[in-house]
């Protein structure tokens, strides 16, 4: 019934395409004789580089953000709403500890997947009409991937694309605020 | 002019004053000018502006100039990981300027470069966005970011191999090295650089941190 961590994992991986840039991380971790404390992913833990890799500062690295050679970025949410308008960084009052690169990647990428537990943990729904939390980017997202199925964002609302293994239709719409068109 | 110095506290002399603007790069605990941090805080320069992508741990990097309380600003992309931060900035005791992580880079890019503004889409419609004025190109709707000119930049970078050169450090993917060009007075020949003047046990190697005026 639904979909866990895993299975929601994977089907954000269908979301990739042969031989596009996606924003990802960088390398597999380290083993303990492989440390490099100068070698760090966007989550500042340790990792190692495969022999291909290329190295470039944070302002080029942006630059190809911003001007959009990045295809699809892959990110969590604490809402999206039915236009496609993302929060995901601050919740006032409780975590306000920045946005690091979120905005950059909504803004920049091609194609956003939000992949996201559909109900938060109050059991209200995370999919909604609009968003009550500050945003990270407006109008940016194209896909949702939750626990419960996969819905995209079209004109006028949200279309439902896929129903999670057990799930049923009624079960993803009482479960979703936002408009869904089909 | 002294170009290579031994120490962080002689490369920094005469260099720094209460209330000034510093441009520090790194990414996290990496790539961070971290002797020459220490150098700051061993000086007491206080009233300090600082733009930096994080401000370190409680004990380590710009965190050590929170503890201390010489740090007034911060302007930063993230700053999760600093307890003592988020104390001083709930109180009120610190003023803090939440910058996109890539809007942080492009203006130290930009001041470093002379360009004084630039546009870009990132935080459009957003709190990052409120009080700045706003362009259409294209259709599309775009936010004016200024550059950073910063009347210091430190940077951590690798062992110099003989004056005026530096090698360059092997990860310069994890950190913003853009501030050296960010620095007011910024001239190949008043660059500095300093030979390590002691290991620093956190990091698996010591290299030199430079220290570009």
């Amino acid at each position: 019934m639904a979909w866990d961590r895993n299975q929601m994992e994977a089907r954000a991986a269908r979301e990739l395409q042969d031989g596009t840039y996606v924003n990802l991380g960088i390398g597999p971790f380290p083993t303990e004789g492989e440390i490099d404390a100068d070698l760090i992913n966007a989550g500042k833990q340790t990792v190692t580089a495969l022999p291909h890799s290329a190295f470039f500062d944070s302002a080029q690295s942006f630059a190809m953000i911003r001007g959009g050679k990045i295809a699809m970025a892959i990110l969590g949410a604490m809402e999206v709403a039915e236009n496609g308008d993302l929060a995901n960084w601050m919740i006032p009052g409780k975590l306000v500890k920045g946005m690091g690169g979120a905005m950059d990647l909504v803004a920049g990428v091609k194609r956003v997947v939000v992949v996201m537990d559909h109900t938060n943990k109050a059991g209200e729904s995370k999919v909604l009409k609009a968003c009550t939390l500050p945003l990270t980017g407006q109008s940016v997202v194209d896909r949702i991937i939750t626990n419960l199925g996969v819905l995209g964002v079209v004109d006028g609302g949200l279309k439902l694309v896929e129903l999670a293994e057990g799930v049923t239709d009624s079960e993803i719409r009482s479960a979703t605020e936002a408009t869904i068109v089909n | 002019m002294k170009k290579i110095h031994d120490n962080p506290a002689s490369a920094l002399e005469g260099l720094l004053f209460d209330g000034m603007f510093i441009a520090a790069g790194g990414f996290g605990l990496c790539g961070i000018p971290e002797l020459l941090i220490d150098a700051i805080r061993g000086a007491g320069t206080k009233d300090l502006t600082i733009a930096s992508n994080n401000c370190g741990v409680d004990d380590f990097g710009l965190g050590v100039l929170l503890k201390t309380r010489q740090i007034k600003k911060m302007i930063s992309s993230y700053v999760g990981e600093n307890a003592e931060f988020m104390r001083q900035y709930l109180s009120g005791e610190l003023e803090l300027e939440f910058n996109p992580q890539g809007t942080l880079a492009e203006r130290m890019r930009a001041g470093g470069a002379g360009i004084a503004g630039f546009y870009t889409k990132t935080g459009v419609g957003t709190v990052v966005a409120e009080g700045k004025e706003t362009k259409a190109f294209n259709g599309e709707t775009y936010v004016l970011e200024t550059g950073i000119v910063a009347d210091l930049s430190i940077v951590r970078h690798g062992r110099p191999t003989r004056p005026g050169i530096s090698s360059s450090a092997r990860r310069p993917a994890t950190s913003i090295r853009r501030p050296p060009p960010a620095a007011r007075s910024v001239s190949p020949k008043l660059r500095r650089l300093c030979r390590p003047a002691a290991s620093i046990p956190i990091t698996s190697t010591c290299r030199a941190s430079t220290c570009i005026v």
